[in-house]
């Protein structure tokens, strides 16, 4: 089903830094409360169908943790 | 499913070294992302700096050379001169090109060196602890001015960018910053101008990236990102400072 999301994140990827999360306009990242092997509170998208694949979030990511895909 | 946004090829699998919440991670990807669009990843030769970005041949997936502090201008003329149909690029922090190696760039781009340069400006030495450098902020706390810097001692911010436009060689000089999703994508659109212009065989080309270093000016990552807009930019205003004709 991994094909089906608007956006991955590579949680190992991630460092916690939030900048992503102010950047999406419907609202739908946060920080998970599990911890990845780097011991950093990864970025998160819960409710997929919500993603219009804008991709801001992807662009302000500092460490190319999100991927984002369209419908074509 | 269309990827609309994902890994660059220009960039290996590796994992930065950067802080959390530091932009230099940004600067990277819309590097990769240009060399990428332009399709010159195999002809392209980057020099890396000393500083933060020190490892950034590491990070890079095109040849990579790294040079000796601040003398990348240098390292990058000779490797043009002798390949001169590759692509070749600089990466370089302010503490790299605006002290150290104040010299290298000022000449590299009188002489209009078919180079281009990121210039990635943070307003102090991120590596070394977060002593001040030439280009911090009248006033600004670092671990060497801890009661802000004083203009009367330390001199004033340096603008390099603003110097370098008084030389002829230099074609494209342009400051961007990376603090919103709009600027970063105007960042990218400055970063293919300054590629173009080497690939067009205009002239040097620099682009100054303003950015963050939310640990060492002791910030949360997106605190910094506030001090960004509201500090530097006022120092450091952004926008195309020289520019050729007949280039998009």
């Amino acid at each position: 089903m991994e094909k089906e999301k608007s956006v991955v994140f590579n949680e190992e990827r991630c460092k916690g830094c939030e900048l992503c999360v102010p950047v999406c306009p419907v609202n739908i990242i946060s920080m998970a409360d599990d911890i990845n092997s780097h011991g950093y509170h990864y970025a998160q998208v819960k409710e997929q169908d919500k993603c219009i694949s804008c991709a801001m979030c992807a662009t302000m990511c500092p460490d190319v943790v999100i991927s984002v895909y369209k419908e074509e | 499913m269309k990827e609309v946004a994902g890994y660059p090829d220009a960039l290996t699998d590796k994992q930065f070294h950067y802080c959390p919440g530091c932009t230099h991670g940004i600067i990277h990807r819309i590097v990769a992302e240009v060399i990428d669009e332009l399709d010159i990843r195999e002809e392209t030769i980057g020099v890396a700096p000393v500083g933060c970005s020190v490892l950034a041949y590491e990070y890079f997936n095109v040849d990579m050379h790294e040079a000796s502090h601040g003398r990348a201008p240098a390292v990058a003329t000779g490797i043009k001169r002798v390949h001169p149909d590759k692509f070749v690029f600089t990466y370089q922090g302010d503490g790299d090109l605006a002290s150290i190696g104040t010299a290298e760039i000022v000449h590299a781009a009188n002489r209009g060196e078919l180079i281009s340069t990121i210039f990635v400006n943070n307003a102090i030495y991120g590596m070394t602890g977060g002593q001040m450098a030439p280009t911090s902020l009248e006033g600004q706390k670092t671990t060497t001015s801890p009661f802000g810097r004083d203009v009367r001692e330390a001199g004033h911010p340096i603008r390099m960018s603003e110097m370098l436009t008084q030389l002829d060689g230099a074609v494209y000089i342009t400051r961007v910053s990376v603090h919103d999703p709009q600027h970063i994508k105007q960042a990218k659109k400055a970063i293919k101008k300054a590629f173009k212009i080497q690939l067009e065989g205009k002239g040097f080309a620099l682009v100054e990236v303003l950015s963050t270093c939310p640990t060492n000016w002791g910030m949360k990552p997106s605190d910094s990102i506030e001090w960004l807009k509201n500090n530097m930019m006022e120092t450091y205003p952004l926008g195309d400072l020289k520019t050729p004709e007949g280039v998009e």
